[in-house]
């Protein structure tokens, strides 16, 4: 084995800190399993508030999934609401408080499974909101089991043998669908499984909010985010997995802009 | 451009995904682990100060600094 530099204090002599650990919003840890993305999205969505400076005036409406105990470690007043309803209640505070900058976290359980009436709904009314979805395939929290999103042949807790779509039925890309809604000012998909990913994925989340800021509609950033637990896989091979999985049936990319010229 | 890194290892929770998305493929997992059970990164000469390892870390454990040089 190689020479060991040590790791466990700043270095000596002149240096420019250009990473911190973490963005000063997160007061905490996260309870969440090795090699999740979560606290990944978690950590870009906040460090993007800070950056737009919209921090005082940030709403966010949660949803139920694993990411739901995050609301104890993020410094930005939460609203955790009904199973799938968040694009609603998300709906409900950005109509009273219009200056508020308002977001949505929700899991592909949350929002395409459970909720998918309200985000459809929330979009064709063009509600000036952002909705973050944490798209993995499972209904991590309660076991990982099949989701509205799980892609076809991918192995959960309730489709041992993979998805077969003759009794399963075929994955809905919302995301797909929610772009094709008039009213809509923003839709991107975006993943955190490398270092390339997570930065393209900030730029979209910022690219959200200021299609927000600048009341031009419904926003929405599909997040793929590994889940190595529900995948059963390790820690380690879940970017690959996802690579191989999901992102296969839906792929990354900008799905709809309309903040463009202008900026 | 040299870097360097400030890990957190008792916070980490040994995912390895640092490893792969290493450019310079300079971190390995330690033989050791921390007090929660995981073996965690340790840095090996060559760091540029990417972030690439603090941008894709799940559980926050990487600082990375960037040298002057002269």
């Amino acid at each position: 084995m190689s020479e060991v530099i040590a790791t466990d204090r700043p270095p000596e002599g002149a240096a420019d800190r250009v990473a911190e650990f973490r963005p000063s919003l997160i007061v905490g840890e996260h309870s969440l399993c090795p090699g999740c993305g979560e606290p990944v999205a978690l950590r870009i969505l906040l460090e993007t508030l800070q950056e737009l400076g919209i921090v005082e005036r940030a709403i966010g409406v949660v949803g139920h999934g694993c990411y739901g105990s995050f609301v104890r470690i993020m410094d930005v007043d939460v609203l955790q609401c009904l199973h799938g309803r968040a694009p609603a209640c998300a709906t409900g505070i950005k109509r009273v408080q219009p200056a508020a900058a308002v977001f949505t976290l929700q899991g592909d359980g949350d929002m395409v499974s459970e909720g998918l009436a309200e985000v459809l709904h929330a979009a064709a009314r063009g509600e000036n909101i952002t909705c973050i979805l944490l798209n993995n395939g499972v209904f991590g929290d309660t076991g990982g089991q099949q989701t509205a999103t799980t892609v076809l042949g991918q192995r959960t807790k309730t489709s041992l043998d993979g998805r077969d779509p003759v009794s399963h039925g075929h994955p809905i890309r919302i995301a797909d669908i929610v772009a094709g809604i008039d009213g809509v000012g923003y839709v991107a998909r975006g993943t955190v499984g490398t270092a390339r990913g997570v930065a393209r994925t900030k730029r979209m989340v910022r690219s959200a909010l200021e299609t927000q800021l600048a009341g031009k509609g419904f926003s929405l950033v599909e997040i793929l985010t590994m889940c190595p637990t529900g995948w059963f896989v390790g820690a380690p091979q879940g970017p690959d997995y996802m690579e191989q999985s999901m992102a296969r049936a839906y792929a990354p990319g900008e799905l709809r802009v309309s903040l463009g010229d202008e900026r | 451009m040299s870097g360097a890194l400030v890990i957190e290892v008792e916070r980490c929770k040994g995912c390895e995904l640092c490893i792969a998305a290493c450019p310079p493929r300079v971190l390995e997992m330690s033989r050791e682990v921390n007090a929660t059970g995981y073996r965690y990164p340790i840095l090996h000469p060559g760091c540029t100060g990417c972030t690439a390892c603090q941008l894709v870390c799940p559980d926050a454990v990487f600082e990375v600094y960037r040298l002057s040089s002269g």
